[in-house]
């Protein structure tokens, strides 16, 4: 059963982190990652196919977090898999032990590694979600009772940062209709859009976890504003790292103290290190979360 | 209109070489490959002289009335059959459905001249945009007239998607978010009840390959009434 919805039903404040499976068979960088960010984090995300780009499946990945001993958030995106494969794949989950399903949309394959492919798009997140929340009832999308039902925690996706609000305001309140119980959000920059967003989401009873990037150099800023979708850091965050005599440290401290602002208004942080693992034990202590 | 797009030239070549083709007949389509200037009499002339510098020799060419038509281009074949016979295969400067409808309509090998895109809307003249994928389970009564399946980028029939930033799509990103568009449209026609989330898809309305008969559907029903719905 879910770890992460008993802490955060009884109000405790959370940090999940993130890895990435690798794009081959050899775990040993998984697993480093794990044991880094692991005791520290209440849940790990476990990404599919980030970017789109081919990496070890996160069902299986998610399962290796398991065997660790932590508690992975399994993702699915909905580009790669038709809906006889996503409902498969979430039977699958349940049964290797991964409680936690983060149902998201996934990157447009042509801004990835196989520019070729076909995105598949056969169901969005909001109807993923609604499949998920069809298991927990014992039913599968045909309405067909299942032999033994799934008690997924259903998460989704947000982005408080992105206007147009009423768009995404109607977006929060359709996912949870659609069964998402816990939110993670996209970086936070801005603490008064953030909060406006965590108000709609409390008003109906679920919960948010607001997400941190690490940004450890101007390097990945670039990255970030460039290539990842919807994440934009502001300029005056961007201006701070370029001008810091060490990036990394500088990065540490900012997320140190978005982690601190946050702790008022979120029910918890999702650290996204970017490669710098190290820094989310770090962030976590310095931040006054865990001793 | 189906819109075309010119094959690469150096594989058109070497699809006539890999038949053994010394000579060829050129069909093209006075519909749609005409508008989008891909098939129309002058691409076909262009076409012919290029053969030729290339050292084919071009039999004869053709642009029937629409190339898709079977009737139609059994007529065509028959106008032209001495220099269709006088060629080793035919080249169609049509979409794949006219190519189809050409290697019906002449035992002789026939080879595709362009690449068949998407049907597409004339925005003004000679400048071409997809609004719909003929997906046969029309959603654009809940979407303010705009189609999501088509004009999304992922599809998605509910969004935005995370990637959306500032109204804009992130896939295309000069674009404005499909999403965003239909619900300030839903919003200004006060239609709330359409904003709500759109199930999934019936995809099973666009099994391939779709065939509507309405010879037999009249005889089934009687009259010319309506289709049953099952139109793919």
């Amino acid at each position: 059963m879910s770890h992460l919805r008993d802490l955060l039903g009884r109000g405790e404040f959370v940090v999940t982190g993130e890895i990435a499976p690798p794009l081959g068979t050899d775990l040993s960088a998984m697993r480093t990652s794990v044991e880094t960010i692991g005791p520290v984090c209440d849940a790990v995300n476990v990404t599919d196919n980030q970017g789109a780009s081919l990496h070890l499946s996160s069902l299986a990945a998610s399962r290796v977090v398991l065997e660790m001993g932590h508690e992975p958030i399994f993702q699915q995106t909905c580009r790669d898999r038709n809906r006889l494969a996503l409902q498969s794949d979430m039977l699958a989950a349940w049964t290797l032990g991964l409680t936690n399903l983060l149902a998201v949309t996934g990157d447009d394959p042509r801004g990835g590694d196989h520019p070729e492919a076909k995105g598949v798009f056969d169901l969005d997140s909001t109807q993923l979600a609604q499949v998920a929340t069809g298991f927990n009832e014992g039913h599968d999308m045909k309405g067909r009772p299942l032999k033994g039902a799934t008690d997924f925690f259903i998460g989704a996706a947000m982005f408080p940062e992105a206007e147009p609000w009423d768009v995404q305001r109607a977006r929060i309140e359709e996912k949870i209709a659609a069964g998402a119980r816990f939110f993670q959000t996209q970086a936070i920059f801005d603490l008064d859009k953030f909060a406006r967003a965590t108000e709609v989401a409390h008003a109906h009873g679920a919960k948010v976890i607001a997400g941190i990037l690490v940004l450890r150099s101007p390097r990945v800023i670039k990255f970030i504003n460039e290539r990842l979708a919807g994440l934009m850091v502001p300029s005056h965050i961007a201006a701070r790292i370029e001008r810091a005599e060490d990036a990394a440290e500088e990065a540490v401290v900012l997320a140190t103290e978005q982690a601190v602002a946050l702790r008022g208004l979120a029910d918890g942080i999702h650290i996204m290190a970017l490669g710098l693992d190290t820094a989310v034990p770090r962030i976590v202590r310095d931040a006054g979360i865990r001793s | 209109m189906i819109i075309t797009r010119p094959r690469e030239w150096e594989r058109v070549r070497a699809q006539i070489a890999d038949l053994g083709a010394r000579s060829v007949f050129i069909m093209g389509c006075g519909q749609c490959a005409t508008v989008a200037n891909t098939g129309g009499e002058a691409e076909v002339l262009a076409t012919k002289a290029r053969l030729e510098a290339d050292g084919i020799a071009v039999t004869g060419w053709a642009v029937g009335e629409v190339a898709c038509h079977a009737g139609g281009q059994r007529l065509e074949a028959r106008k032209h059959a001495g220099e269709l016979e006088a060629a080793d295969a035919v080249l169609v400067l049509a979409c794949g459905a006219g190519v189809q409808t050409m290697a019906d309509a002449t035992s002789k090998p026939v080879t595709p001249g362009l690449e068949s895109v998407f049907l597409g809307n004339v925005v003004r003249h000679g400048v071409f945009e997809e609004r719909c994928q003929m997906c046969g389970d029309c959603v654009l009564d809940r979407t303010a007239g705009i189609c999501p399946v088509t004009t999304c980028p992922k599809g998605l029939l509910n969004g935005p998607c995370g990637g959306m930033w500032n109204g804009m799509c992130e896939v295309l990103t000069d674009r404005e978010c499909t999403h965003v568009a239909i619900r300030r449209r839903l919003a200004e026609q006060h239609r709330v009840k359409a904003a709500e989330p759109l199930p999934p898809k019936d995809y099973s309305k666009k099994l391939k390959p779709g065939r509507v008969d309405l010879r037999s559907e009249r005889a089934t029903h009687g009259g010319t009434g309506p289709a049953t719905g099952e139109g793919a």
